[in-house]
């Protein structure tokens, strides 16, 4: 199988590259920072991680609340946590 | 087990919970009887609009009154309630609709209501994700929202705090001055305050009240997209039409960030299973407004029964079959806004005297003869 060419992604500003496949939650661990903050400041991570529990909510492409764990990245996402 | 009380409330949505707290400041013996959650009821499945509302004189006295009250109340209020004065736009799309703004703005000027009148630019501008162009707005900044069930929580807090006694019972009957519970138990008292919304028809059948159901979404947390309660102002065609089915574009901004979605009105409805075609009508026509609003999660759907009058007035005062009853009912999708004004007149008129306003035009007695002759 040919090798599929890497993906660039801003994640808080913050530029990194992954392999394609990659869900933007995985890019998020990567960078090793939460999702997202509770209502009263605790960080939250992917629980399930198969799009049930919406913990691991973040803004894709000015889209509030995705589910980064069903969201694969793509050439020039920008995406941003709370 | 029998005992006395000064007065028995029968329901603890917002409007008992309310009386409840009138009563014990008056140093009344007051029991409450709620077999199921406080404010569960339309309490909880409302939007918890503070809003005057002018369909007829006797509405906006009694809207703009417990406005004030709520106003008030609103430095004590606990954080839960989240109180919020956002005021509301009533949302004008065409010249004709403008027309009403421009009526409505006489009329809560003349009740001493300050209201501002927004142009198309300048609804633009207050509520950017609105659609272009719309011919304005009327804006009342005094209006205000809050979260019911935690309002009621609160009334019915500080009401236990001051001595009132909660039974947590279903009541059987009401009559000649006897409240039996499901337990065997009698509450006796001079002063029965029924303020159990809708339910009051189990227990008086004879009351003119119909159920009009109405449906809710909720969506995720968007802080700032949009800042007012927002109600078009066709809803009123809407809320007056006294027997279709309708929905009317209403949108409330949460102090969480949250959305609340309505608004839809139906007769007739048995359950308050959700219905996903009048959901879909209400949020098409949410989406007409507010044309982005179709991106955002919604994460709760639910109905409720409003308890409707035939002229749009609550019942508040004695109940002309029984001289132990009073009615604090009938309020329809106005509950949370007049309850504390349906309590403090009434509490008046028990105690004999002069309320702040009128209450001739919410006395139950209007309805009498058409009782007597049903």
């Amino acid at each position: 199988m040919p090798e599929l060419p890497p993906v660039h992604l801003l994640i808080n500003d913050v530029a990194i590259t992954v392999d394609q496949g990659t869900t933007v939650a995985s890019a998020i661990l990567i960078v090793g920072i939460p999702m997202r903050l509770s209502v009263t400041g605790e960080p939250r991570g992917p629980l399930c991680g198969m799009g049930i529990c919406f913990e691991c909510r973040a803004t894709i492409d000015g889209a509030q609340h995705q589910r980064s764990c069903q969201v694969l990245c793509a050439e020039g996402m920008e995406v941003r946590t709370s | 087990m029998s005992e006395t009380w000064d007065v028995v409330i029968v329901g603890a949505g917002i409007v008992g919970a309310a009386c409840a707290f009138q009563c014990v400041s008056r140093g009344m013996r007051t029991a409450v009887v709620e077999a199921k959650s406080i404010g569960g009821g339309a309490t909880a499945a409302g939007m918890g609009h503070i809003v005057v509302m002018d369909d007829s004189p006797a509405q906006l006295a009694l809207t703009h009154y417990s406005q004030s009250l709520w106003q008030h109340l609103a430095t004590v209020l606990p954080a839960s309630v989240e109180y919020e004065k956002c005021g509301t736009l009533w949302v004008a799309a065409d010249d004709e609709e403008m027309q009403e703004v421009h009526r409505k703005s006489e009329v809560y000027a003349a009740a001493g209501v300050a209201t501002e009148i927004l142009d198309g630019p300048m609804l633009a501008d207050a509520e950017p994700q609105l659609r272009r162009p719309l011919a304005g707005a009327l804006l009342v900044p005094s209006d205000a929202v809050l979260y019911p069930p935690c309002a009621a929580g609160y009334l019915m807090d500080e009401a236990l705090r001051l001595g009132a006694q909660l039974y947590r019972r279903k009541v059987l009957s009401v009559h000649s001055g006897e409240v039996r519970l499901d337990d065997g138990t009698q509450l006796n008292s001079t002063h029965i305050v029924i303020a159990s919304g809708a339910d009051a028809c189990d227990l008086l059948p004879a009351l003119p009240i119909k159920k009009r159901k109405g449906h809710l979404v909720i969506t995720d947390r968007y802080p700032g997209f949009v800042r007012h309660q927002l109600v078009e102002l066709g809803y009123l065609k809407s809320a007056h039409s006294s027997t279709a089915d309708s929905v009317a574009f209403n949108v409330q901004p949460r102090k969480t960030g949250q959305l609340l979605i309505g608004s839809s009105r139906q007769y007739g409805a048995e359950d308050t299973a959700v219905s996903q075609q009048t959901v879909a009508a209400m949020t098409e026509r949410a989406q007409w407004y507010l044309p982005k609003i179709g991106g955002l999660s919604a994460i709760r759907v639910w109905a409720g029964f409003r308890a409707a009058t035939p002229d749009k007035l609550p019942l508040i005062g004695p109940w002309p079959e029984d001289d132990s009853l009073f009615l604090a009912t009938g309020h329809e999708g106005l509950g949370i806004t007049t309850s504390l004004g349906t309590a403090s007149i009434l509490l008046d008129h028990l105690e004999g005297k002069s309320p702040s306003i009128p209450i001739s035009p919410y006395l139950p007695a209007r309805f009498a003869r058409s009782v007597v002759s049903a």
